[in-house]
């Protein structure tokens, strides 16, 4: 007897076929195995080293100098960057909510004390620590001035080791080449990791320090891995990377998110509102119509609906 | 008298359970399509991800950089994810045609989208674990979309050692318990039906 029912609600009872899933999970775990031992003998991972400061000191000593008296004027992404390590800015916003001020100052980092001023009391040159003493003995907005004073005379001149040093100038000089001696001989990098454990695992100082210069920058271009190149997304090399990532990384691709200043912020809120779509589909109108719409269902279950003659 | 949270949490989970249905040996005939073969090929990557990434555990973060071996084992844990995915993601494009959700399973559908959400942030805290120049990459970039609405202050993508221990410990178990739960939901519920389906009561066709 041809009996209709709610199908989608009660347990089925029509025909069945044997189907085995200890023996399809155990099958499928071998040949998932033999595929990844496949690709990994084929192509490999790849492990670019790691940058450090040293490596940045020594190949691209002007901007590392560059980039130091931009921390002590106070100029470079970090040191204006707000929260969570400063307070330089009110940060990124969403309309009228300040979320990245809100969350306050949770990772503290002030450049010009964190990146420069402590590391140059390790050095061992007293001209060095003389300029320190004048740098800290001086008022806030003379700091400024004398750092940027340096630095407009280097973007003028192009590159600091055309810049002669002036009184002008204060101290700035001789800390920033003071800088460069500590890095060029790898004694900055351990200097930025250590000052809680000499056992580091936390390189945010590090990491802060190389992204506000050109150099890794510039690393990170050649690699095809700038946020207009579908940036984290990719890896670098050939291979495939987070692809998972693309519908995150689209958004820095178009406008009006492109040319936002505060792009990041929402492209994370729209972000949300996809992923709540996409967890909640099945309650998203429209949306939820479309397997009924686009049949692609005829041709997974073609068999049963020929049977059937659905 | 009100029942006590156990005994409800009983009833609503395992007595609901038919023993039979845990792995049985026959599934309903329209289970017939390459199609279902994704689900059970994701858990077998998941599978070779686990035991790649115990291995790498077990010899410490920065082994595979200085051991042929260790380059290796890192090799095939990127290759079990990106498999992983790919397998993923067709099984939840071949849920979605077959709007697998009908007849009570919303739940499955949804357990099965945050299992893929909660494996996206487990792969990238694994791509800020690798102390190479792809980790310092990921690591600078991605810090200002997480503080940009202030996650950055509680989760610093620049903190490598807070990343490994999510990427070891907290995020593999919010994973694993999300893939049992949605594996025990496809179990409890069944394979959803062709749309339209006519059931023939009681034999075979």
């Amino acid at each position: 007897m041809r009996k209709e029912r709610n199908v989608d609600l009660a347990k089925w009872t029509g025909p069945k076929r044997p189907y085995d899933l200890v023996k399809e999970l155990v099958i499928a775990l071998l040949v998932v195995t033999l595929l990844t031992v496949g690709l990994s003998a084929l192509f490999s991972s790849p492990d670019e080293p790691a940058v450090t400061l040293q490596e940045w000191a020594n190949k691209a000593p002007g901007d590392f100098v560059t980039t130091t008296v931009g921390e002590l004027a106070g100029t470079t992404i970090s040191a204006a960057y707000g929260a969570p390590y400063n307070n330089a800015s009110e940060g990124l916003k969403l309309g009228p909510l300040k979320l990245q001020k809100m969350a306050g100052i949770t990772i503290p980092v002030y450049p010009a004390v964190d990146f420069v001023a402590k590391p140059l009391a390790f050095s061992k040159d007293v001209s060095v620590l003389a300029a320190l003493a004048q740098w800290k003995g001086a008022s806030s907005d003379q700091q400024v001035k004398w750092a940027n004073d340096y630095a407009s005379a280097i973007e003028k001149a192009g590159d600091p080791a055309k810049v002669a040093a002036t009184d002008a100038f204060g101290p700035v000089p001789t800390m920033a080449s003071g800088l460069l001696t500590l890095a060029q001989s790898d004694v900055l990098d351990g200097l930025l990791t250590t000052t809680v454990t000499p056992y580091p695992s936390d390189f945010t100082k590090p990491m802060l320090f190389l992204a506000d210069g050109g150099y890794f920058d510039e690393l990170g271009a050649a690699q095809h891995l700038h946020g207009d190149q579908w940036g984290m997304m990719n890896e670098t090399g050939s291979y495939p990377g987070q692809s998972w990532l693309w519908l995150f990384s689209l958004w820095y691709q178009v406008e009006p998110f492109k040319s936002s200043e505060n792009a990041d912020a929402e492209i994370f809120l729209w972000i949300m509102i996809l992923t709540a779509a996409f967890v909640f589909m099945p309650r998203v109108p429209f949306i939820n119509r479309l397997p009924r719409l686009i049949p692609i269902h005829r041709l997974i279950w073609r068999k049963y609906y020929k049977d059937n003659n659905l | 008298m009100a029942q006590m949270w156990t005994t409800r949490l009983r009833k609503a989970t395992v007595e609901k359970f038919e023993p039979q249905d845990i792995l049985p040996d026959d599934q309903p005939s329209y289970v017939a399509s390459f199609i279902y073969v994704f689900g059970v090929l994701t858990l077998a990557a998941l599978f070779v991800i686990i035991g790649s990434g115990l291995w790498l555990t077990t010899k410490g973060a920065i082994w595979w950089h200085s051991s042929s071996i260790g380059h290796f084992v890192n090799s095939m844990h990127l290759w079990s994810v990106e498999l992983f995915f790919v397998f993923m993601v067709v099984h939840l494009w071949g849920k979605f045609w077959m709007a697998a959700w009908r007849g009570k399973r919303l739940m499955t559908w949804v357990t099965g989208a945050i299992a893929f959400l909660a494996s996206v942030a487990t792969g990238f805290t694994g791509y800020l674990i690798q102390w190479d120049f792809d980790s310092q990459w990921i690591a600078t970039q991605a810090k200002d979309g997480l503080n940009s609405v202030g996650i950055g202050s509680f989760f610093n993508t620049l903190n490598t050692g807070q990343a490994i221990l999510l990427h070891v410990s907290l995020l593999p178990l919010v994973v694993g318990l999300i893939v049992i739960w949605h594996v025990i939901l496809v179990r409890r519920h069944g394979v959803v039906p062709p749309l339209d389906a006519k059931e023939i009561s009681g034999g075979a066709m």
